[in-house]
């Protein structure tokens, strides 16, 4: 419950304040919004299945959109920024479909 | 599901648990153990949407800490959609993409510039053409109002002349109007009217019928009046000249009387209708002379 209501607050937050991105930040955006999403697929498996903890939810969550923009930023200081951007979309993307296929095996048995 | 997993998820729920309390040992240990420490257990098939209810009912730490992630995801998210939205994509575009991009209007634009030189080309093409049948068209329109007007079919006015033949004697024949027609075509006499009803054209005639003059078949009354339409003075003196149409006409032959006027506007309303050719077709011309 506390969760939505959390994410309800930040749709919300986001709408009201407007926030904005450095402009330097901003192609990592994107990146990082999807790596956080494959963490919270993750997270919900994990507390489905009965092993969730909230540090490693924290630190996997963290660790994962740092990651992530991390890769993005070295492609593109070598130059291969949108391959790189391009691989991880879809590595992050195979992740999160698992997450999703665990997840429902679990709460539909199907 | 097996009984191999559930037993290591429980073995490492408990350990989870057992280290939260141990870093943390009053804050949420005590709520979230007990109740925990059952859900695992019962199998979790048909208890899993009643473990997501108790926990929407009693929330712990870790929900709070999942609120707030999602709270950050959920600003996050809505920044990169107004991002998105504001159209202002370049601004957050990589390097490369935007050369791509430059590149790709660059094409672009030269082709639509291509479009454009061909499509004016098209125009001047099509408008220059309009000219010319314009003027082909005003040519043709003033060429037929002068062959009207040659032709007797189109009224006409201009300087000129009128002679007025009084003859008593109805001796003034044919011969004679002729001879003063011709004399009046030689002094450049453009239109030629006679009676104010006969107009004077190539095909003309003019005959005797006792001592009626007929033009065209149709019977003049006297006194004659021959209108032309010229250079006034030269017409005169043609008319004039020794041994021209006014001394034949005023010689004791005939022994008429004639007056001439130069008029500054004669107008010729009488026309001549050509009858339609029965055997001459038009033939294809060469260029119109001018």
């Amino acid at each position: 419950m506390i969760p939505l209501i959390g994410l309800v607050v930040g749709i919300v937050l986001g709408l009201l304040l407007e926030p904005t991105l450095p402009t330097v930040l901003q192609p990592y955006l994107p990146i990082a919004i999807v790596a956080a999403l494959d963490a919270l697929f993750g997270a919900f498996r994990a507390y489905l299945e009965g092993t969730f903890t909230d540090r490693v939810f924290v630190v996997s969550f963290v660790s994962n959109v740092l990651i992530a923009a991390l890769i993005v930023w070295v492609g593109d200081q070598i130059g291969v920024g949108s391959q790189l951007s391009t691989g991880v979309v879809v590595v992050l993307g195979i992740r999160i479909f698992t997450n999703v296929a665990a997840i429902r095996r679990v709460l539909f048995h199907a | 599901m097996p009984d191999a997993p559930r037993a290591t998820s429980r073995r490492l729920a408990a350990l989870a648990r057992a280290r939260a309390r141990i870093v943390e040992p009053g804050s949420d240990g005590t709520p979230g153990g007990p109740s925990s420490e059952e859900r695992p257990v019962p199998p979790p098939r048909p208890g899993v949407w009643r473990r997501i209810g108790l926990a929407a009912l009693r929330p712990g730490r870790s929900q709070v800490v999942a609120a707030v992630v999602l709270c950050l995801l959920g600003m996050a998210g809505v920044m990169q959609v107004r991002t998105n939205d504001s159209g202002d994509a370049y601004r957050t575009a990589r390097r490369e993409d935007l050369v791509q991009i430059l590149d790709g209007l660059g094409v672009e634009s030269r082709r639509l510039e291509a479009e454009v030189a061909e499509l004016q080309s098209t125009k001047a093409r099509l408008q220059s053409g309009a000219d010319t049948q314009r003027v082909a068209r005003e040519d043709a329109s003033r060429r037929v109002q002068e062959l009207g007007i040659l032709a007797g079919t189109a009224p006409a006015h201009g300087p000129g002349i009128r002679i007025r033949i009084s003859d008593p004697q109805e001796k003034v024949d044919a011969n004679v109007l002729l001879d003063a027609v011709e004399e009046l075509r030689d002094a450049g006499a453009e239109v030629i009217e006679v009676n104010d009803s006969s107009r004077v054209v190539a095909s003309t005639w003019f005959g005797n019928d006792g001592t009626t003059l007929l033009v065209d078949g149709v019977p003049l009354e006297r006194p004659l009046v021959i209108e032309a339409i010229g250079d006034p003075h030269s017409l005169e003196e043609a008319a004039r000249f020794r041994g021209g149409i006014v001394s034949e006409i005023t010689g004791p032959k005939i022994g008429g009387d004639v007056t001439i006027a130069q008029l500054g506007d004669v107008v010729v309303t009488s026309l001549h209708a050509p009858p339609a050719s029965q055997y001459a077709r038009p033939a294809a011309a060469g260029p119109t002379p001018r």
